[in-house]
């Protein structure tokens, strides 16, 4: 059988090399391909810089990592950026582990957000700060948990397609939340969302973003336990393998679902807690910034592991943000940033493949047989 | 020190408003060490941004400030972002640090919280006059009189029309796309309006709101939904091509904004009024080199160049019409004439004498301060940002919802 698929592939490829699945790699291995992949993305994004601009594109590296890390703001930034980003592929892990397409962490995170502005604006004056949080957390978790558990139910119960479906609920959340900062809006009608004073995280040792960065390394640990070493989170993989098999064993399907769906969307309603009462403290369309699609990046490229994930996510924001530092130092439009990081993920995810399958050359007498 | 300072500031704007600042030396030498950072919402895409882009360009250059002395942060979003952005600028030296949008407004404030030492400048905001934070400041132009004249040009070509036998003086629709319902674009297309109304009084106005600062598909939606309501002539205040665009593919005459749109819309395009930063831009650096306070809430005209016009496409605008944006502009300075007059509007039928405008930002929305004086709407007197949000007769609001 491997045989056969070995020669499918040998034609497909033309006759001079084919392409087999490793059926293992050791680790150092796949390191180094990943390593060698990032040294090819940095010559190949040098010749590109050359050829468009008349920049060094030493001094381009050089550059872009100051502006992810220049300084100490900018390495908090970072760390902050990291989390958020983190956060949201953590969120989407468990449903992505068990086969279910979540698309929909933008809209989830924005309902949690939502949740979180609505308890700082109606009950900031009402009651203290050491109770109000833990309330809006609470809520928050709640929306996120029963916004993700709509396309879930409907997938267990109707058998409705879930990408489409959590896409959707993405724009109705956008469109709820768009409605509710312009009716919140300061001044009236403006569309500038108000900030909200009452309720923000406090500020832990006088960094305002350590309080976030804790809370996802918390949470980055108890996903991976759960993940790892759960009942749920081994259910959680055997529905991903195979649903037959998970059946036949005797895990109710339905209910994995359900409940794994609701925690990637309660996940999804912390970031949104994170990112209105801890960074922003203001709710607008695009607080999530599109990091619920980012995100799904992040937790492929980490093949699915929370620890890992630190590592992707790191990779992401640290692009990014040298990237902007390249349009402000060298008056570039921001388009060529992205050129830039996007040849550089390109690799990163295409090598992958070199992880997975080797190549194989043709001897002569192959080709004869 | 508080007193020093506020009577140190009190005298600076007494000093701006006289306009004497004009005069202020232009053989300033800049100090090596000086550095100016620059905030914008979005790139050179947005004519919006290209028109603050090219005039910060034009002033550091004309000041002789060396590229390494002035930093642009373009696409910087009305969040977070804008004050870490302010926040590195600090960093890096910067002696002042501007930023463009609206939505920037309070993360600028923290910023300015956080580096007394910084000088932090927003245009379009409303907070500073009230905020009392001594190195905040807001400030805007008196664009409602640029898009007085603009509105001049619209009249003008309506009455060729008329005239021409095209459309009948009842027919004299224009439409509108705006961005949001708020005072901003409400004295903007009002003062367009009035206008319009003071050369062709039969004319009226459709506005269609979008939702959005910049969204080319909703605002070229918006346009089109306008002339198949049959406008003969549409103008826009929202950021893209959009509405331009629409236009040209139509055949339809607009007024533009933010600065010419000629080379893209050859057929259509009439005018543009725009404000010109670049007067601000030098005010605050010379300022801040002769250290010396910036006012708190700025505000200019024509006089020192903060609202221009463009060219006039003599093409597609009607004969005369220079003469006539000419002679309504020397009146405008002389105080002659006022764009809300309240004699030529009235607001449900009837004429105001009297109108409390939300000048002071705040979460209620209260309605603080007596605008109508002298039997005119004091417009970005009371503050830079505009105050105007009545719905005066002859404007038909399509949407509201935004």
């Amino acid at each position: 059988m491997k045989k056969l698929k070995n020669l499918y592939w040998s034609v497909l490829s033309g006759s001079a090399a084919h392409i087999i699945k490793r059926d293992d790699i050791v680790w150092w291995k796949a390191w180094g391909i990943r390593i060698i992949s990032v040294l090819l993305a940095l010559i190949v994004c040098g010749f590109v810089t050359v050829s468009l601009t008349d920049l060094n594109p030493i001094e381009m590296y050089i550059t872009m990592a100051q502006g992810a890390m220049g300084t100490p703001r900018l390495v908090w930034n970072l760390f902050q950026n990291t989390a958020i980003l983190l956060g949201v592929a953590l969120a989407v892990t468990p449903a992505f582990k068990m086969k279910f397409w979540n698309i929909g962490a933008e809209g989830q995170i924005l309902i949690g957000g939502l949740a979180t502005a609505t308890c700082m604006i109606f009950l900031g004056e009402k009651i203290p700060a050491p109770l109000l949080i833990p309330v809006m957390l609470v809520v928050s978790i709640i929306s996120g948990a029963l916004w993700a558990f709509v396309p879930a139910y409907f997938k267990t119960r109707f058998n409705s397609n879930e990408t489409l479906f959590t896409l959707m609920m993405n724009y109705v959340a956008i469109q709820i939340v768009a409605y509710f900062t312009l009716e919140w809006s300061m001044p009236k009608g403006s569309g500038t969302p108000r900030t909200l004073e009452f309720g923000q995280l406090p500020v832990l040792f006088g960094q305002k973003y350590l309080i976030n960065i804790l809370i996802v390394v918390v949470l980055t640990v108890l996903v991976y336990i759960y993940l790892k070493y759960s009942k749920q989170g081994y259910e959680i993989s055997v529905v991903g393998e195979s649903e037959k098999t998970a059946r036949y064993i005797g895990i109710n399907v339905k209910k994995v679902v359900l409940r794994t769906m609701a925690i990637s969307g309660a996940l999804c309603g912390i970031v949104g807690f994170l990112l209105v009462a801890g960074t922003d403290h203001s709710l607008k369309s695009d607080t999530a910034g599109g990091r619920g699609f980012t995100a799904i990046m992040v937790s492929w490229l980490a093949k699915f592991n929370p620890i890992f994930m630190v590592l992707t996510s790191l990779l992401i924001v640290f692009l990014e943000s040298g990237a902007s530092k390249i349009s402000e130092v060298y008056r570039l439009n921001s388009s060529f940033s992205d050129i830039i990081t996007g040849i550089i993920i390109f690799f990163i995810i295409g090598c992958e493949f070199f992880i997975n399958y080797k190549i194989k050359f043709n001897k002569k007498e192959e080709i004869v047989c | 020190m508080k007193k020093v300072i506020s009577l140190l500031l009190a005298v600076v704007m007494l000093v701006a408003t006289l306009g004497l600042f004009t005069a202020c030396s232009s053989d300033q030498q800049v100090s090596a060490d000086f550095k100016i950072g620059f905030i914008f919402l979005h790139d050179e895409n947005s004519t919006y941004d290209k028109n603050f882009l090219e005039a910060a360009e034009a002033a550091t250059a004309e000041l002789g400030l060396k590229p390494e002395q002035v930093i642009f942060k373009t696409n910087i979003p009305e969040g977070n972002e804008c004050y870490e952005a302010a926040a590195d600028l600090a960093d890096q030296g910067c002696n002042i640090v501007f930023a463009n949008s609206f939505g920037h407004e309070p993360y600028m404030l923290k910023a300015a919280k956080e580096f007394p030492e910084v000088e932090f400048c927003h245009a379009t905001g409303t907070m500073a006059h009230t905020e009392n934070v001594p190195n905040f400041h807001n400030a805007f132009a008196s664009i409602y009189e640029g898009r007085y004249l603009a509105g001049i040009a619209a009249g003008m070509k309506l009455n060729e029309m008329i005239e021409s036998g095209k459309i009948t003086a009842d027919q004299a629709k224009m439409g509108y796309v705006g961005a949001y319902t708020y005072a901003e674009v409400v004295s903007g297309y009002t003062s367009f309006y009035l206008g319009a109304k003071s050369v062709c009084p039969s004319v009226t106005m459709e506005v269609q709101f979008t939702g959005s600062w910049y969204d080319e598909a909703l605002e070229k939606e918006a346009a089109t939904k306008l002339l198949s309501n049959n406008c003969v002539l549409i103008s826009q205040h929202a950021d893209s091509m959009g509405a331009p665009t629409a236009c040209e593919n139509a055949g339809v005459p607009n007024v533009s904004y933010n600065g010419s749109t000629q080379s893209a819309c050859p057929n259509t395009f009439i005018i543009s009024s725009r404000i010109d930063w670049a007067p601000y831009y030098k005010y605050i650096i010379n300022q801040n080199l002769k250290g010396e306070a910036i006012a708190a809430d700025w505000c200019e005209g024509f006089e020192v160049g903060s609202v221009k016009l463009t060219d006039i496409n003599e093409n597609v605008a009607a004969k005369g019409t220079k003469e006539a944006i000419e002679d309504a502009k020397a009146k405008l300075i002389a105080g002659e004439i006022h764009v809300f007059d309240t004699a030529t509007f009235t607001v449900e039928g009837k004429k105001l004498d009297s109108y409390m405008a939300d000048v002071d930002t705040d979460a209620n929305y209260e309605k603080d301060t007596e605008v109508i004086a002298d039997g005119y709407f004091h417009e970005s007197e009371y503050r830079s940002a505009p105050y105007f949000d009545l719905q005066i007769d002859g404007i038909t609001l399509l949407n509201s919802k935004f």
